[in-house]
């Protein structure tokens, strides 16, 4: 098992990287993060040497490039604790993969509750999708109102779609407790589990949540492609998403029938390299020793959090008690979009701006701020010179 | 009065004085924190250029031929490159204004700034100094 940061390292070649003549220290893994070689290999060897087209080719080429594609969907059923293969449905990434649910299992008037703390990607399909939208409000703190939540879920409701970890916040979320309190009134729940793969293991048959939508690219893997799991008896009985090859048994002008799960929601030629690297960066996820990673991306979390409220003016934004990953933070006096400026021309890499959710810079009434997101492969040191790169920031700043 | 090049030239010469980023940068930070670009009046909704994560306030006043940009930002940096393009076409005759490409931030190595991915809203504000200026010259 892969437990030693050192090691890891050198499994990600862009991190002995230098950007604008200094060490890249990438802080931006919440955006998207980094692959490792076996990643970059997996693309390079589809296109080397077995690139064809899939499930229909009688020739050898499209036979193996199928059987590849599929071993990927099978590593992620298995990585995922999917009950069944057919529940992997291979999407262009978490955007999509919520736009089809909101697309097929929801119709306009429905009741939806999301959370005052979701990605624009969880808010703008119900609002395209005409639905009555109830948002669960974030305390002081960036946690989950729980007491709100409750008192808007009924059985009138008809979806719950939360985020499993906020990416602005870094606030893990209650979901068990979620998915019970919704299960117990026969309200199903879509978890958004972009930011939440990156940092730990996801078991969707422990969750026991109906829905399940993630992205490659977050989780160390290609971008372009990503994943929505769902049960079985609820994917059956949704009507397509997008009509075209693949997702039909047969076609005439008069009646056209469907594929079965899960061709029936993946129209068209998909996304075969990215699904085959997909299947090596799972592979690659699975070396890693997951109570080790957690430990470590804890470790760097409370690190950098206490160092930087040292820093006078510095403010966190999202302290709530369960957190992964992501320290978000705005400063007296100084500008995000500054302060990542700077430290890019120190060679660190960090996300500045409103995190693609607007609604909740509205609730902390700020305009943006700066977020520093963390994964496996990074260290104390880079921490650290992240933290006198700030200040030397702020002291041109202020 | 000088010209845009001649203005533009100005600047390269300062830039060019600039031994590492630290320097530039505490320059264009120091243009920034100088004075303010913009009557408060004009600091508005109207006035407003959208970025992604900073914002540009930008007025434009004919002035005889000449065309007078006035214009801030929420974000220092930002501003100082505000302050930048004010410098090179503000009370410039709005004809040349319209036609003139800058080459500057490319030459003093500030190009990634009006990169569209920057969402800084400079590109916006170029954009619309031109248009101010077209729509003035065509009067």
């Amino acid at each position: 098992m892969k437990n030693n940061v050192t090691d890891i390292r050198k499994d990600f070649p862009i991190l002995s990287t230098q950007v604008n003549g200094k060490p890249l220290i990438y802080f931006d893994n919440g955006a998207s993060a980094q692959k490792p070689q076996a990643v970059i290999d997996s693309i390079t060897k589809y296109y080397s040497s077995m690139h064809a087209n899939i499930h229909r080719g009688v020739h050898t080429l499209s036979q193996q490039a199928t059987q590849a594609y599929e071993d990927a969907r099978e590593a992620v059923k298995k990585y995922i604790n999917a009950e069944h293969s057919e529940e992997i449905i291979i999407t262009r990434g978490t955007t999509e993969s919520i736009n089809l649910v909101a697309h097929s299992f929801v119709k306009k008037g429905d009741e939806v509750i999301i959370s005052g703390m979701e990605h624009h990607s969880n808010i703008v399909p119900w609002q395209l999708a005409e639905v009555n939208l109830k948002v669960v409000k974030v305390k002081d703190n960036g946690e989950l109102d729980m007491e709100d939540f409750k008192s808007k879920l009924s059985k009138n409701t008809k979806l719950v779609a939360i985020t499993h970890v906020s990416n602005t916040l870094g606030t893990i979320n209650p979901v068990a407790e979620i998915i019970a309190l919704a299960h117990a009134l026969g309200v199903k729940v879509l978890l958004d589990g972009a930011q939440a793969v990156p940092h730990m293991k996801v078991d969707v048959q422990k969750l026991d949540c109906d829905f399940y939508a993630f992205s490659a690219h977050k989780m160390y893997g290609p971008t372009g492609i990503g994943i929505l799991y769902g049960k079985k008896d609820l994917l059956n009985a949704m009507p397509p998403y997008q009509g075209g090859g693949d997702m039909i048994k047969h076609v005439t002008f008069e009646k056209t029938t469907y594929n079965d799960l899960p061709h029936k929601f993946e129209a068209g030629t998909p996304a075969i390299s990215e699904g085959i690297a997909l299947g090596a960066a799972v592979e690659y996820l699975n070396k890693i020793d997951w109570d080790w990673a957690a430990k470590h991306e804890e470790e760097l979390l409370a690190y950098a959090t206490e160092e930087i409220k040292k820093i006078e003016g510095v403010k966190v934004i999202g302290e709530a008690k369960h957190k992964a990953g992501v320290l978000s933070f705005v400063v007296e006096g100084a500008h995000h979009y500054d302060i990542g400026t700077l430290l890019d021309q120190m060679g660190i890499a960090i996300r500045t701006g409103h995190h693609c959710t607007e609604p909740l810079m509205h609730r902390f009434d700020i305009s943006g701020t700066a977020r520093a997101s963390f994964a496996f492969y990074n260290t104390k040191e880079e921490v650290k010179i992240f933290i006198d790169a700030l200040k030397r920031s702020l002291k041109m700043l202020r | 009065m000088t010209t845009i090049n001649e203005n533009e030239k100005e600047i390269i010469e300062d830039f060019a004085l600039f031994s590492d980023w630290e320097d530039k940068y505490e320059y264009i930070i120091s243009l920034g924190k100088e004075l303010p670009l913009i009557s408060d009046q004009y600091k508005n909704e109207d006035h407003l250029v959208r970025g992604c994560q900073s914002r540009v306030w930008l007025h434009a006043e004919k002035k005889g031929e000449n065309i007078v940009f006035t214009a801030d930002s929420d974000a220092i940096i930002t501003k100082g490159l505000i302050a930048l393009l004010v410098k090179v076409f503000s009370d410039q005759p709005a004809k040349e204004v319209a036609k003139t490409d800058l080459a500057f931030i490319d030459t003093i190595g500030l190009r990634e700034h009006l990169s569209p991915n920057r969402s800084n809203g400079l590109v916006s504000m170029i954009q619309k100094m031109k248009n101010y200026a077209v729509a003035f010259s065509a009067k």
